[in-house]
């Protein structure tokens, strides 16, 4: 069996969607680690829900500020230029559609684009957070994600069966096997992990997968 | 800085504030001539009167940063029952508390250890990353306490029409998914809305960097957070600052919250 990517990889893969002066808000989880690996040839700006433009890399222990956070309840490190809001004023941003890009964890993301990522079986009490908003407001969103879980059960499905962020929101599904796109005719296999073939990825995957023309293998 | 208040001597303003006639050519807003009378020795006498059944928001995002802690504990011994909580998270309680900041802190958690809330409102109830032991989710799972789970930014909203006299808004947000359900749909310029309502509170509990002895607030960093809209929703807004300064001695130009909005002030300092 081959290996499957890393949640830093994945990460590192989502933080290539990044253009030069994009506004860019981080999901709960795997997609904060983007703060930390954008190159240094490019300006993003970070935008966080609890009311924070501008931000930098995660903090070390020495830099930390409880009073400087992410909305995962990450600290995180101040550059020039931030500026701080209140949350009305945050979620204006982001419902009113000036967030260029979204990095959101899932459960479970459909081939229509249809994504869950806050409730599951057994935990109820559990809620969207902003997760909806940036579903609903952002213009393009980025799923970084585990393709299976750890019992090897598809994430990526035809229908999703967990309860609904938004539907027909997602983009682009970054995965530890692939890098998919999703188009009206369904989920464009772009890029494989190394070592994997379109059939093993396929067979662990919920809906078809149609490989793009020049496939290739993830870059970084 | 104007002279133009008039104030006399024992009397109210309308600001509640108890002011006494100045001698000629001082200065009224500096120094011990304004006695604010919102001003409270401790977050006990602060809470002394949050009743039994009564509706409180609670500022601050979730974790540590910009969370009233010292009215939470304070409200947890005065020992109100009943309460709705409104609120961004649940709270995760005192012992995951320590996953996020070291050593750990208190947070609403400790309400509902002591059986004090029937209702929470707000958009994370209980974190999905964290095992399912904070003191929400397991009365919830009881049957014991009754959640309204709303999105975050829809959160937000409804707190700002309750504080600008608003009756709702409509919003694109929670359109094909559970959140719909019940709620008035209306389609504006071909797209899917629903109608959201407005939340207001009898006491709002929130943390800010500063006040004035007016009440004026100014916060730090992302403590800032749900903190401000809360404190213009509530008919009762009690703030824990870690600094009270003199009338006049923050920016005009930076105050985040008019003190028409705080009703009591605490100071705390870290």
């Amino acid at each position: 069996m081959n290996d499957r990517l890393g949640e830093q990889t994945i990460a590192l893969r989502a933080a290539r969607e990044f253009t030069d002066g994009s506004v860019v808000n981080l999901g709960y989880g795997m997609p904060g680690l983007c703060a930390n690996l954008i190159p240094g040839d490019k300006t993003v700006f970070f935008q966080s829900e609890n009311g924070m433009l501008g931000y930098g890399s995660l903090a070390t222990d020495e830099e930390k500020d409880y009073e400087l956070i992410n909305a995962s309840d990450q600290p995180v490190t101040p550059l020039p230029g931030m500026c701080f809001f209140d949350s009305a004023a945050a979620f204006d941003m982001i419902r009113g559609g000036h967030i260029d890009i979204v990095v959101l964890g899932a459960y479970q993301v459909s081939e229509k684009g249809d994504l869950a990522n806050w409730g599951r079986p057994g935990r109820p009490a559990t809620g969207m957070g902003g997760g909806m908003d940036l579903a609903v407001g952002a213009k393009k969103i980025i799923v970084t994600m585990l393709h299976t879980t750890k019992d090897g059960v598809p994430r990526i499905v035809s229908e999703c069966t967990y309860p609904l962020t938004a539907r027909h929101c997602v983009s682009l599904i970054i995965t530890d096997l692939a890098v998919m796109e999703i188009t009206e005719n369904g989920l464009l296999l772009k890029e494989l992990a190394p070592g994997w073939t379109v059939p093993e990825v396929q067979a662990l995957t919920g809906a078809k997968l149609t490989p793009a023309e020049d496939l290739k293998e993830i870059e970084l | 800085m104007s002279n133009n208040i008039v104030c006399h001597d024992g009397k109210l303003t309308s600001n509640g504030l108890r002011c006494k006639i100045n001698p000629v050519g001082q200065n009224r807003f500096i120094g011990s001539t304004v006695t604010a009378n919102k001003i409270f020795n401790s977050c006990n006498e602060a809470v002394a009167d949050i009743f039994d059944g009564a509706t409180i928001m609670v500022g601050g995002f979730g974790s540590y940063g910009g969370l009233p802690i010292n009215l939470i504990v304070a409200l947890s011994g005065q020992g109100a029952k009943d309460l709705t909580i409104i609120a961004n998270m649940g709270g995760v309680g005192h012992e995951l508390s320590h996953r996020i900041k070291p050593g750990g802190y208190q947070d609403s958690g400790i309400l509902f250890e002591n059986g004090q809330v029937s209702k929470f409102i707000g958009s994370v109830p209980a974190l999905g990353g964290m095992p399912p032991t904070s003191p929400l989710e397991i009365l919830f799972n009881e049957g014991k306490v009754e959640i309204e789970t709303v999105p975050q930014g829809t959160l937000a909203e409804r707190l700002r029409c309750g504080a600008g006299g608003l009756g709702g808004f409509y919003t694109p947000v929670g359109i094909g998914t559970t959140v719909e359900e019940g709620k008035e749909k209306k389609v504006i310029d071909g797209r899917e809305y629903i109608l959201e309502l407005p939340l207001t509170a009898d006491f709002a509990l929130i943390k800010a960097h500063k006040a004035d002895a007016f009440g004026n607030l100014v916060y730090r960093q992302t403590a800032r957070c749900f903190n401000p809209v809360m404190a213009m929703a509530a008919k009762v807004t009690i703030v824990e600052v870690d600094e009270l300064v003199p009338a006049g001695q923050l920016d005009p130009e930076v105050i985040v919250t008019p003190h028409i909005y705080v009703n009591r002030i605490v100071e705390v300092p870290q």
